[in-house]
């Protein structure tokens, strides 16, 4: 197994700011990975970090075998970058900004431009300052799509996109990786990482708490169970890993550890299930399981 | 739900009343605090050094017949165009000094303020989409454009007040306040006239590079128009420029108001013509709608010098085109100032040889104040890198394979290279027309010669921002403090009384001034020397910061 990202223990300060406060970050070659995190986590910081812009205080970044901020220069002939937000020259039209920057990468490839200006429905011919967020970002996708490169950073860019658009941006991503091209892919958008990841990081607080496939992820947190059974499923709060119970009439729902699955199920067995719905974990359950101090303290100040 | 129990805002008295300027009044105070420094130091800037010039005079001028000698040198034909036709040439007082050699250049500046003032608050505000922002709220329509026009007549006016009441309060002798007053009203009144064209500016352009530009254009014609309508004795012409409506008032010689009229009646139709144009246009365009351009870059716009040209592209066009006209009208008026010093005897008499000295001392002159001019645009050329980091466009370009060094050096080499460019074109122009004025085919090799060892203090400032740049990104402001000592020193310096060794502080000074000075090769070389060490400083601080920490 070769990775195309090794970051580990990174840390990054920004005046009395922590950016990134030992941040751990493995992506294998060939794999979509979701990055996930609320805003001012961290994540752009972390690209910036392996795109060789912002030189760590401590820790060490490999970016496709070689170092990030040594060697950005070299790297960046084979990987291509979607910023967050993308700001264009105000008098350059759309398709002169996608030739500068594709051609300065130097893999750059007309007939793909062409093909993604077709299918992300770009009119190249505007100036880019009469352009809104959305095409700006297209602007940039184009860009770094059109390019033949190894490995691409994505820093959540289908940000300004509508539902068609965003639907487009997945295909292509898909495409990405059967080609074998690796994927970092920072996100707000849970369900496209859903769709497009083979592995998450969850980023808080400038470090990763959790890494792993969905799978592994979903091992660590709780199901919702919906049933409805002859008998009163009174008795379902006294079992282990249970939580969030409600009871109406004979529908009950709640929410139980993975672990406990099993015996919650054989329970409602024996009060005679009538229908049952379980439903794994969505990531943005994931999500809050993980952000609810920030919640709570959300909470708190309000 | 507690609406009931909120007062309902409909029903209050509404402060700025309803229709197409409702808000105005509070736009016009949240733009003053969004200025609260900048329009006090333009205003305090240009009053201060006002007053710092007149409180030099008695010690420069302690009698009549120096005074009457300076109204002299005056009268020459380059001296009329840079400054004023002679205004109380026959009772050269300071008064009179101070309106035929201060104000209009002085009043140049108020106009500056006015344009940038105008368009901070309209055009930069409508691209930036904050007007849609305000607009979405209950503010008519044409408030936006109002406020700004309001603010920059208040700038206008306050710095009128200010000038007028230091020069008055000085108590020097002929420097009275009835005259303090019309030389202040006249400051006011440029700004007044040029708030006007920036108004119109805003609305034909759709971004504000291009609106503060076009109005600056105007501020370049305008000036120019009085120059060579003064200097060529072709009245009409200077009758078309604010500047000379301003100098017409005679303050301190012979006050006359009226003349204020005009910039008065100029603002007013301008403004006029500015509303008409905003009520036809949607927001956030400019007149003309934008026509489709080229779905495909040259392969020449692909790299980090070519993409640097494009941006700047406009911006040399402009400076280049402006130095060589700038240098072909003071080349067409260096022959005229031979023949009057020639015809003068009295000149002789009183300079001695300084006569013979005379025609290379204003070649320098010209010269470095092309250099200096030249160098305002290397600075700002040099600058746009940052300006690319501010807005996040240099990190996608650096996250191609573009390395630091070579993106900071399509900026320098653009804003260094484009200086000397301009230099070169303003020198051309110079030395042509003074070949033919003079009747002298060296004059243009000697002033070419002059303008290649005033190309060291452009790259010694050059590399001063590079050096900035890469160690105090948020402080390479700082270039300024030099630039603008410079200038001082080098046009105002005599004025002032600065001692040598100041005027010598100034880069373009410590240089050789050819042709009226020796060359000798030591202090080039040591300047080169330094501005190459600068420039490596900067590379190495570059390399090691983070990328972003310029905004």
């Amino acid at each position: 197994m070769t990775y195309a990202i090794e970051m580990s223990d990174i840390v990054k300060t920004f005046g009395s700011t922590r950016a990134l406060d030992g941040f751990d970050l493995v992506v294998r070659s060939g794999e979509v990975h979701g990055f996930l995190g609320p805003n001012g986590a961290g994540k752009s910081t972390a690209i910036r970090v392996l795109l060789g812009l912002l030189r760590p205080d401590s820790g060490s970044a490999t970016v496709l075998g070689t170092d990030a901020w040594k060697d950005a220069v070299e790297v960046h002939h084979r990987l291509a970058y979607v910023p967050g937000d993308v700001n264009l020259w105000p008098n350059l039209t759309g398709g002169q900004a996608i030739d500068v920057l594709a051609r300065l990468r130097g893999t750059f490839d007309p007939a793909r431009r062409d093909e993604m200006v077709e299918r992300f429905d770009l009119d190249p011919s505007k100036k880019a300052r009469t352009y809104s967020k959305g095409n700006r970002q297209k602007v940039a996708l184009v860009a770094a799509l059109s390019s033949d490169v190894e490995l691409l950073l994505l820093d959540e860019p289908t940000a300004g996109l509508d539902p068609l658009m965003e639907a487009i941006f997945q295909e292509v991503l898909l495409e990405e990786k059967a080609r074998g091209r690796t994927v970092l892919l920072s996100s707000h958008i849970l369900d496209q990482v859903e769709k497009l990841a083979d592995r998450v990081t969850i980023i808080r607080l400038g470090s990763a708490i959790e890494t792993g496939t969905l799978a592994e992820l979903r091992h660590l947190t709780r199901s919702t169970v919906t049933a409805h059974t002859r008998e009163p499923a009174t008795g379902v709060d006294r079992l282990p890993g249970v939580h969030d119970v409600a009871v109406d009439g004979a529908t009950v729902s709640f929410s139980i550890d993975a672990a406990e699955l099993d015996a919650a199920i054989g329970y409602l067995h024996g009060r005679g299930l009538v229908s049952l719905v379980c439903q794994p974990p969505t990531l943005e359950q994931l999500f809050l399981e993980h952000y609810d101090d920030d919640l709570a303290a959300l909470e708190a100040r309000r | 739900m507690t609406t009931a129990t909120l007062p309902r805002p409909a029903t209050q008295a509404h402060p700025d009343g309803h229709g197409r300027l409702s808000g105005t009044g509070r736009l016009v105070r949240f733009a003053l605090r969004r200025d609260r420094i900048r329009l006090p130091a333009w205003i305090l800037g240009i009053a201060v050094t006002l007053v710092l010039t007149v409180s030099a005079f008695p010690s420069l001028y302690p009698d009549a017949a120096s005074r009457q000698q300076r109204a002299l040198m005056m009268s020459s034909p380059a001296a009329v165009a840079i400054g004023g036709p002679g205004i109380g040439a026959d009772n050269y007082t300071f008064g009179a000094m101070l309106t035929n050699e201060m104000l209009a250049l002085t009043a140049a500046f108020v106009a500056l303020m006015a344009i940038l003032t105008v368009t901070r608050h309209t055009r930069a505000d409508e691209e930036a989409g904050r007007t849609e922002l305000v607009l979405a709220g209950p503010v008519g329509r044409l408030a936006p454009l109002t406020a700004a026009v309001t603010v920059a007549f208040l700038a206008s006016i306050a710095l009128g007040a200010v000038s007028a009441a230091g020069l008055g309060s000085l108590g020097a002798a002929s420097v009275d306040w009835p005259g303090s007053m019309l030389y202040g009203a006249a400051l006011a009144s440029v700004g007044i006239a040029f708030t006007g064209v920036a108004a119109v500016s805003a609305q034909l352009t759709d971004n504000s590079r291009s609106a503060s530009g076009l109005a600056g254009l105007v501020v370049g014609l305008a000036y120019a128009s009085r120059a060579v309508g003064d200097a060529g004795d072709l009245p009409w012409l200077s009758w078309l420029s604010p500047f000379a409506w301003a100098q017409r008032t005679y303050a301190y010689v012979d006050d006359r108001w009226s003349p204020l009229a005009l910039s008065v009646l100029l603002a007013a139709a301008l403004i006029g013509v500015a509303v008409v144009l905003n009520r036809r246009r949607d927001l956030g365009s400019g007149l003309r709608q934008p026509r489709p351009g080229p779905v495909r870059a040259a392969r020449r716009l692909a790299t980090p010098v070519g993409l640097a040209v494009r941006l700047q592209r406009t911006a040399l066009i402009a400076w280049t085109a402006s130095l060589l006209c700038f240098g072909l009208m003071y080349g067409s008026l260096l022959g005229t100032a031979k023949d009057f010093v020639a015809d003068l005897e009295v000149v002789h008499k009183v300079l001695g040889s300084y006569g013979d000295t005379l025609i290379p001392a204003f070649l320098s002159l010209l010269v470095t104040m092309l250099a200096m001019a030249a160098s305002v645009y290397a600075i700002i050329g040099t600058l746009r890198a940052q300006a690319e980091e501010r807005s996040a466009r240099a990190e996608a370009l650096l996250a191609t394979p573009v390395s630091r060094r070579r993106w900071i050096g399509s900026h320098t080499l653009v804003g260094g290279g484009g200086a000397i460019a301009i230099l070169a074109a303003g020198a051309l122009g110079v030395g042509s027309t003074g070949a033919v004025s003079l009747r002298d085919a060296s004059v243009l090799g000697q002033v070419l010669q002059a303008a290649a060892v005033q190309v060291t203090p452009i790259l010694l400032v050059v590399a001063i921002v590079v050096a900035l740049f890469g160690w105090l990104p948020r402080l390479t402001g700082l270039v300024w403090v030099v630039m603008v000592y410079a200038i001082t020193a080098g046009t105002l310096g005599g004025l002032l009384g600065l001692p040598e060794w100041a005027l010598k502080l100034s880069p373009f000074a410590l240089v050789p001034a050819l042709p009226a000075e020796e060359f000798t090769p030591w202090p080039v070389l040591g300047m080169l020397a330094a501005a190459a060490a600068l420039y490596l400083a900067g590379l190495a601080g570059l390399r090691r910061r983070d990328v972003g920490s310029a905004a």
